[in-house]
């Protein structure tokens, strides 16, 4: 059986601390902004920007970002991967941005988003929310917002499950070789 | 897809929606401040042009630029084939170099494909003859569903020198696969019999007729080096038939966009107030040639990489089957062993 990790309200609630914890940590929303990172990230980035309008009563402006074109494998995999919308409106210069992503793994995903994201502009700083770290880090990365911290063996698989997609919020944590219902 | 980009004939529908796709993607990065993906960072592109050509050659150029691949452009002037090095050992030579990528455009039909199969470099044909310039057409239908929103049952007529047009052959073949209606404009001598036996396509000889009602109107460079073939009286004359002028341009639908791949010669067959207008999409045309060049660029170098990621795993197995004892069971291993101990074999 796949174990549960967070359920609905579960990740509801991570939401809510990590909003506050990001108002905290810069002192307002003041030059706050978003990115969520594909696909997972993008959900996340707009609920936490959600979450943030409730608290302060002005939404931070979200943008997403697809890391393809920046990864450290492309020509190591066998597909060239499809390549998603990176949607940024606004101006990094200067800006304190939150880089969302939903699982924090190896730690390359957001080496790439780093890069991706200083291309676009010259931010005053980078930060990291993940709603979960899973550990077994390659890069000396870390996270500044962690929903949950869980430990894992390296061929488990932490699926994330969103309402955007499925029925429910969900994350699941599943052993190796271990499938969904849906894979199924 | 396959190793190479030879035709459009050579792809399916599933193959050319992926190229658009991925293209959109790559017009973001050419919207941006910086315009540069590391994505093929250490890989090389080189530019065979055995013909002129600016805007092509440069498309493709800022195109590898833009993956941050390494570029270098050969032309025929430079190159050691006037020195008598055949078209195959220039290749391998390129080949040699370390080119991941080789662009080439030639005068007669069919050297892509010649090439292809005896280089492991990916392929990309950039004109070939009268045969096809497939980027060309993927730019054109990419600059068409960015207009359009759509592709299915749009009528796009073809106007010009239709026989001795590569840009126009690649746009029937992609047009076919992809459920446009294409109206072929031209006089008789500039249209290849049997065209309107093809399926979706029909000819026109008269302008008005074959203009009237489409969506989109291509105007194709009239090539002034085929007059000397006899195929129309004179330029003059060729204008007044097949220009598209304010007053043709009346005659397609009110929204109907106007393309050339150019170059354009104005007042032969488009005017310069049409050119210029507003519903000209000409330079839009030039600009996502290069989004749809990096989407190519892109997708072959995947491909190559599954190519040797499957040779690879090959090596494996046949190394594998050789040392096959090693998977013996133990026992039979070393009742082998024992068998060889006796034989003196050690």
């Amino acid at each position: 059986m796949p174990a549960e990790i967070l359920n609905q309200k579960e990740i509801s609630r991570v939401i809510t601390r990590m909003a506050h914890e990001i108002l905290e940590r810069n002192k307002g929303s003041k030059d706050l902004c978003l990115v969520g990172i594909h696909r997972g990230g993008v959900y996340l980035a707009g609920r936490l920007a959600e979450k943030i309008e409730t608290i302060e009563g002005e939404r931070p402006p979200v943008g997403t970002l697809d890391i393809t074109l920046y990864r450290d494998d492309i020509s190591l995999r066998k597909d060239p991967p499809v390549i998603k919308e990176t949607d940024i409106p606004f101006s990094l210069n200067n800006m304190k941005v939150v880089l969302v992503d939903d699982v924090l793994f190896t730690g390359r995903t957001i080496r790439a988003a780093m890069d991706a994201v200083m291309d676009f502009g010259r931010p005053a700083r980078i930060q990291l929310a993940a709603l979960i770290d899973r550990g077994h880090r390659e890069l000396p990365i870390k996270a500044d917002y962690v929903g949950k911290n869980i430990s894992t063996a390296r061929k488990e698989n932490v699926k994330v499950y969103y309402t955007e997609e499925e029925q429910t919020d969900l994350v699941m944590l599943l052993k190796e070789g271990e499938q969904t219902e849906e894979d199924i | 897809m396959t190793k190479d980009l030879l035709g459009i004939k050579e792809l399916d529908k599933d193959d050319i929606i992926r190229i658009l796709d991925t293209a959109s993607g790559f017009k973001g990065v050419l919207e941006r401040d910086i315009k540069k993906v590391p994505t093929l960072r250490g890989k090389t592109m080189v530019n065979l042009f055995f013909e002129p050509s600016t805007r092509t050659r440069m498309s493709f150029e800022l195109a590898g630029k833009r993956l941050s691949m390494d570029v270098t452009n050969v032309s025929i002037s430079a190159s050691s084939v006037t020195k008598g090095e055949t078209l195959l050992d220039t290749i391998r030579t390129m080949e040699a170099y370390g080119a991941d990528i080789v662009v080439i455009r030639h005068s007669s039909s069919g050297i892509p494909h010649l090439l292809a199969d005896n280089v492991t470099a990916s392929l990309i044909n950039a004109g070939d003859g009268f045969n096809e310039h497939p980027t060309q057409a993927l730019l054109d239908i990419f600059t068409i569903r960015q207009h359009k929103g759509r592709l299915e049952g749009l009528d796009v007529a073809i106007v010009g020198d239709i026989a001795h047009s590569r840009v126009a052959r690649s746009n029937i073949y992609a047009m076919g696969k992809l459920g446009i209606n294409v109206r072929l404009i031209g006089p008789p001598t500039l249209i290849p019999a049997g065209m309107d036996s093809l399926p979706k396509v029909k000819v026109f000889h008269r302008m008005e007729e074959g203009i009237s009602g489409a969506d989109v109107v291509m105007q194709l460079r009239v090539q002034r080096e085929r007059q000397k073939g006899g195929f129309f009286p004179n330029i003059h004359e060729y204008a007044k038939l097949y220009i598209l002028n304010g007053r043709r341009l009346s005659m397609a639908k009110d929204d109907a966009i106007v393309m050339h791949p150019g170059p354009i010669n104005r007042g032969v067959e488009i005017s310069s107030a049409v050119a210029d207008g507003e519903r000209s999409v000409i330079l839009d045309q030039v600009n996502n040639g290069v989004a749809v060049r990096m989407a190519v660029v892109y997708l072959l170098s995947g491909e190559k990489t599954s190519r040797m990621m499957e040779e690879r795993r090959q090596r494996t197995e046949d190394r594998r089957q050789k040392t096959d004892h090693k998977l013996m069971p133990a026992q039979e291993r070393r009742q082998g062993t024992k068998d060889r101990r006796q034989k003196n074999e050690y």
